[in-house]
């Protein structure tokens, strides 16, 4: 490299030197093409979305729910429905996904092959396809009752959920310092008042991040409840009946021939995105601020 | 103080510390402990058993949640693997009336649609990371970048909407007749554009996956190459280095294994994927050449053949198995992923 170097300097142009510019140049302009290509994808996918999403939203579309196709009809029972199932989720991966990860971090050292295991597995479930974990739940939640039901389809998002919070957990447990463990043992804390007093209280802010960007994963899922909570073209509260959600009617009504039911499917998925974004926006600026 | 010295907590392994705890724990002590006639060691060990029982039976749950799902899956679909034996993974007839099923049509759908997704998200991921941490501005480098992070979080259904309403149209009226127009009779080619334009097929499934995992794949690896030391890129520039000379010889060497854990999650993610491909794919189980005729994967004929099979019939037994042939796939590449890593480091 430094023969080229400096034999640049002589009146005669060195081939080396001249072919690693060239190259230079080729890859500079494959960088900047194949970003141009990925920005300008992914802006006209927004454009997509905003243009005809903003088209199908209006006020009867949040306030009225879902009919038959002309009877200007609306999405409000999919979207509380996906509320619901989403927050139900979230209350029952919350604790696990947070019991796991104390596990992980607190008690699971090297040596503990149960804990090693423990964290392999909740990486296998991470990267599990999600209509997998719908599959299972029907197994386990809808075919022995005989019935859909918005707990099957909240269970099915809560396991699609759990490791991610356990990821965090865990992260953020073990970037609490040794001391602070120490000082609390000196006190005269015991092992669970030190863990949650402490350690989970000083990692409070990474561990309610990983929470919301379980909700954020979660929110836009489909596939888990196709087969779970099924959708509901009425309104619906109870838990043990199906319950529409937002990605399943987005799903049926993208795929139907009428046009009304396609801008309600555009509507639904501005809505969506705009949940999702809004939630890692947040997470974003307040992982700035702490 | 009895759990300071229990030997799975590396956490006050201090040295200090460990010379204190080693100093309290007299045998004695210990007798005093499990006898309960020390007043605070016994009012301690209760409620902090219960805590190790209960954060342990939370660990144990999310170990039984996945045992249930692989176990489950396989005695679903054991019906299906005892009545076409092996060949089940190798037959490529899916026909619901003469029940006869094979997983060939489907497992070659989705390891092809994956394969193009991937080898074209690789170059744009790449290309685009090498540009944000190498040449764009930083001002520009920050906006481009959060906004990619952002895009990445884009539930997948969105995607596939995108594909059935923009790449769908795009490949039948322009893409398709351009190709049969020009290649029609190359050997070679024929045969992968071979087909009606309908615009769905594995070309366009690859096409939404490769946009769907690019924004991912590119946000991982400009972390990955963001993270290495700025020391060495000044030193190979200040041997006089081309900025691709960086690149390619420094920091791809240096962030390797980083890469690959990208590209293998991508790679994961497209496998599993159903909403995005069940939009674009076309639902023919079939297997062929081209990469423009409808076809099906896994994902998605699980997808929309699953609410149409009673239960107990072989056909739900035959989509089970799928399942479990996808959940293998699925961790096999998430093995490959940490072997490759664990290789490298």
């Amino acid at each position: 490299m430094s023969d080229s170097v400096v034999s640049t300097n002589g009146w005669k142009p060195n081939p080396r030197a001249a072919r690693r510019r060239s190259a230079d140049h080729v890859a500079t302009a494959f960088g900047m093409v194949m970003a141009g290509i990925l920005v300008l994808v992914l802006a006209s996918i927004l454009w997509t979305l905003l243009s005809r999403g903003l088209a199908g939203l209006s006020a009867a579309a949040i306030m009225k729910p879902m009919g038959p196709p002309g009877s200007s009809s609306g999405l409000a029972n999919a979207i509380v429905g996906s509320l619901i199932q989403t927050f139900l989720a979230l209350l029952l991966a919350t604790p696990l996904g947070l019991g796991c990860g104390i596990y992980l971090s607190e008690y699971g050292t090297d040596t503990n092959k149960f804990a090693s295991c423990v964290r392999f597995v909740s990486d296998v479930l991470m990267s599990v396809p999600s209509i997998l974990v719908g599959l299972f739940v029907y197994q386990v939640m809808v075919a022995p009752f005989g019935h859909f039901s918005a707990l099957a389809g909240s269970v099915a998002l809560a396991i699609l959920a759990v490791p991610i919070i356990v990821r965090t957990t865990e992260d953020m447990l073990r970037l609490v310092p040794t001391a602070m463990r120490e000082a609390g043992a000196a006190l005269g804390a015991t092992r669970w008042r030190v863990t949650l007093s402490l350690c989970l209280r000083s990692a409070k802010t990474g561990v309610l991040t990983g929470i919301l960007l379980a909700l954020a994963r979660v929110s836009g899922e489909t596939a888990p409840l196709l087969f779970t909570s099924l959708g509901n073209q009425n309104w619906s509260f109870s838990l043990t009946r199906p319950m529409a959600s937002l990605p399943v009617t987005i799903y049926q009504y993208a795929g139907a021939s009428y046009e009304d039911w396609v801008q309600l499917a555009w509507a639904g998925a501005l809505l969506v995105t705009m949940g999702v974004l809004a939630i890692n926006i947040a997470v974003r600026v307040s992982a700035r601020r702490g | 103080m009895w759990w300071l010295r229990s030997p799975d907590n590396a956490r006050f392994s201090s040295q200090s510390f460990s010379r204190m705890t080693l100093a309290t724990a007299t045998p004695s002590e210990e007798a005093r402990d499990t006898a309960g006639a020390s007043r605070s060691g016994s009012r301690r060990s209760g409620p902090d058993t219960a805590f190790h029982f209960l954060v342990a039976a939370s660990a144990l749950l999310v170990l039984v949640v996945l045992g249930g799902l692989v176990v489950l899956m396989g005695i679903g679909g054991g019906q299906a693997f005892r009545t076409f034996g092996l060949g089940f993974a190798f037959s490529d007839v899916w026909n619901p009336v003469a029940d006869l099923y094979g997983a060939w049509a489907p497992l070659f759908g989705t390891i092809v649609s994956t394969l193009i997704g991937v080898a074209i998200a690789l170059p744009l991921a790449f290309g685009t990371a090498f540009w944000l941490t190498a040449m764009a501005p930083p001002r520009i480098a920050a906006i481009v970048g959060t906004a990619v992070q952002l895009l990445a979080a884009v539930p997948s259904i969105i995607f596939g909407m995108w594909g059935f309403f923009t790449i769908v149209p795009f490949m039948a009226r322009t893409v398709q007749p351009f190709l049969t127009h020009h290649f029609k009779h190359v050997p070679g080619i024929r045969f992968i554009i071979h087909g009606a334009p309908f615009g769905t097929g594995l070309m366009t499934a690859g096409l939404v996956l490769a946009v769907m995992i690019a924004p991912f794949m590119t946000a991982v690896m400009r972390d990955v190459f963001a993270a290495m030391p700025n020391m060495l890129r000044e030193s190979a520039y200040g041997l006089g280095a081309t900025r691709w000379d960086v690149m390619w010889k420094v920091v791809v060497p240096w962030s390797r294994s980083g890469m690959i854990g990208a590209i293998v999650l991508g790679m994961g993610r497209a496998l599993g994927e159903t909403m995005a491909v069940t939009f674009v794919i076309g639902n023919v189980t079939a297997v062929g050449w081209s990469l423009f005729a409808p076809r099906s994967t896994v994902a998605s004929l699980i997808a929309l053949q699953f609410p149409e099979s009673p239960a107990g019939s072989l056909r739900l037994s035959a989509l089970l198995a799928l399942g479990f042939i996808l959940m293998l796939l699925s961790f096999a590449s998430l093995a490959l992923a940490r072997m490759l890593r664990g290789n490298t480091k």
